[in-house]
């Protein structure tokens, strides 16, 4: 990685495993396997992704080659497409964060209440999660969405409203409805088990000082959640980054470049059109990318380890 | 009535409502999967019907289906079996004679998974196209074993320090190997832990859709894969892609639902509890 490095130093320097420990147990052996299968697996697709960034490479056409220098980078970021994909993939970040955590925020409160069938309703809403994308993406596009035979068109004409065709004109909405149902379940279930660690003598205090549920939102709860949300923002985030088959399923990014985020970007530049050098320098911004958020997100991290 | 049954009965509705909201697609996939293909697309939709397991029947005789299920048990347990394999020795070293620089590894492994898929697709295309792994079993094994690996590391350090160290110190009086130690007393003790690490990394092999959409096209395909073909040209067939939807989350979902508590931790690697 790339600016990990400076919070977290390369293992291959400063790993201290090898010397024994005070019980005479030898650890490098045990941990050398893992530490090793993970730095190939970082350094060398990154290093080659890295210097196809600087090269002419087309997979189908042999005779393109040699040293591009930067023109793959000044090609790429001259070209509007580029930037709609890194804009659509913001929004899509951000929109799913926000829904997420928002609802999540409140349906954690409401799981945390005690009422008939709990646990039950709780397993429900939590599912989701567990869909694979792919089988998401199209029980939303085909059965709720679809203009004519989805549920939603026939709740519209029923109340006299004309049916949404969902992909073809709101396609990036469409696609963050989906990701931000599929993330759900996942603020829930962190918010919701940092609630439930919540100190119940704290809560009935500030019951017996008089706070009414507001109060006891916004003065006990929320500020209690703080860590838990800041990991669930920065853990979706990484994920959100890179929404792939959400996309490929629904709206293959369009119509035109719609709903084209970065990762899909990519995947059209190499294995669409099979210019390896573009789609690698494309693919060197989005670590980037991700990279500045993987600061905050180890930082961040870093400070709640449990010794 | 009571303040507080009054109180509870409407948070049972409140909650219901939210929770059937949000299981809903889930619930109409359920229930479409049991309709004969004609209702399935009726409008208006139809809630009461003949149920009929004609779908379910379509798609176990469609002899691929099973190939594809079989490929996402071989690849989810395979990666799971090699990377709790790697990982038991090292979260065992780093949870039980961490050194001074134990944080900083841990920390370091978790960053490889920040660093996103689409920035390596290439090299590993062409790696996997070079090594004719393209398509495979094993590939996409090797690809999943490392995803997963740090995550795997992370759950089995949390669950491994949990472990009293005093037994295994009494262990190691009694002459215990390093190696028995690990085999006969912490494995035992942590079972549930290892039980749990490796049912969240089966789930992310299951549904992982990048890796397996590019690196595979039939013959090692997983469901995710398959199922994805359904979206290719109007595809419509809604009873028959709700039955193979359904087949292909059900034990994944039970799954989940069985470990959801440790999976909290595993998501967070313990940063929550």
């Amino acid at each position: 990685m790339v600016g990990t490095t400076t919070t977290a130093p390369a293992p291959a320097i400063t790993v201290n495993v090898g010397g024994r420990s005070q019980r005479n147990v030898r650890t490098l052996p045990l941990i050398a396997p893992s530490v090793v299968v993970l730095f190939l697996w970082m350094i060398v697709p990154l290093a080659m992704t890295l210097w196809f960034s600087f090269q002419y490479y087309n997979l189908l056409d042999p005779s393109v080659g040699g040293f591009a220098g930067i023109e793959n980078y000044t090609f790429l970021l001259t070209d509007p497409s580029l930037w709609t994909a890194m804009a659509n993939t913001l929004f899509l970040v951000f929109w799913v964060l926000v829904i997420t955590v928002g609802l999540g925020t409140l349906l954690a409160v409401l799981f945390d209440q005690e009422f008939y069938g709990r646990s039950i309703a709780r397993l429900l809403a939590i599912a989701p999660f567990f869909v694979m994308p792919t089988v998401s993406a199209l029980i939303w596009k085909n059965m709720l969405m679809h203009p004519v035979n989805g549920l939603f068109a026939f709740f519209a004409r029923s109340l006299g409203l004309p049916a949404i065709d969902f992909f073809g004109n709101f396609p990036l909405t469409s696609v963050i409805i989906i990701v931000a149902w599929q993330w759900l379940p996942f603020a829930l279930l962190i918010l919701l088990t940092a609630i439930q660690s919540l100190d119940n003598e704290q809560k009935e205090a500030a019951r017996m000082d008089g706070a009414g549920p507001f109060a006891m939102f916004f003065f006990i709860i929320l500020p209690h959640l703080g860590r838990a949300i800041s990991v669930v923002i920065m853990i979706e985030t990484i994920f959100l980054l890179s929404v792939f088959a959400e996309i490929y399923v629904t709206t293959s990014g369009g119509p035109g470049l719609a709903s084209t985020n970065l990762a899909f970007l990519i995947y059209l530049r190499a294995l669409r059109e099979y210019d390896v050098g573009g789609a690698s320098a494309a693919g060197v911004i989005a670590v980037v990318l991700a990279n500045i958020v993987a600061i905050f997100l180890v930082r961040s991290i870093a400070k709640n380890i449990a010794d | 009535m009571h303040p507080k049954t009054r109180s509870r009965l409407l948070m049972t509705l409140v909650g219901w409502i939210a929770a059937g909201l949000i299981f809903f697609p889930i619930f109409w996939m359920i229930l479409t999967s049991f309709k004969p293909e004609v209702e399935a697309i009726a409008t208006p939709p139809k809630l009461f019907f003949t149920p009929t397991l004609e779908n379910y029947i379509t798609v176990r005789e469609r002899a691929d289906y099973v190939h594809f299920a079989l490929n996402s048990v071989i690849i989810s347990v395979g990666a799971t079996f090699l990377a709790t394999l790697i990982a038991v020795p090292a979260s065992y070293a780093m949870a039980f004679f961490p050194g001074r620089k134990t944080k900083d590894l841990l920390l370091w492994m978790l960053s490889t998974k920040m660093m996103p898929a689409v920035g390596v697709l290439i090299p590993i295309y062409l790696l996997f196209r070079d090594m004719g792994a393209i398509d495979t079993r094993w590939g996409l094994i090797v690809v999943y074993t490392l995803m997963n690996l740090p995550i795997v590391v992370w759950m089995l350090y949390t669950f491994f320090k949990e472990v009293p160290k005093d037994i295994l110190e009494a262990g190691r009086m009694d002459g215990a190997k390093p190696k028995q130690e690990v085999w006969m007393l912490l494995m035992p003790l942590s079972l549930p832990g290892i039980a749990s690490t490796a049912l969240l990394s089966i789930i992310l092999c299951w549904n992982e859709a990048f890796w397996s959409l590019n690196l595979t096209t039939s013959e090692a395909a997983p469901l995710t894969t398959f199922i994805a073909s359904f979206s290719a040209p109007e595809g419509l067939f809604w009873a028959k892609l709700s039955a193979a939807s359904t087949i292909a989350i059900a034990p994944i979902l039970v799954f989940g639902w069985m470990s959801q508590r440790q999976l909290v931790r595993g998501l967070t690697f313990g940063a929550v509890k």
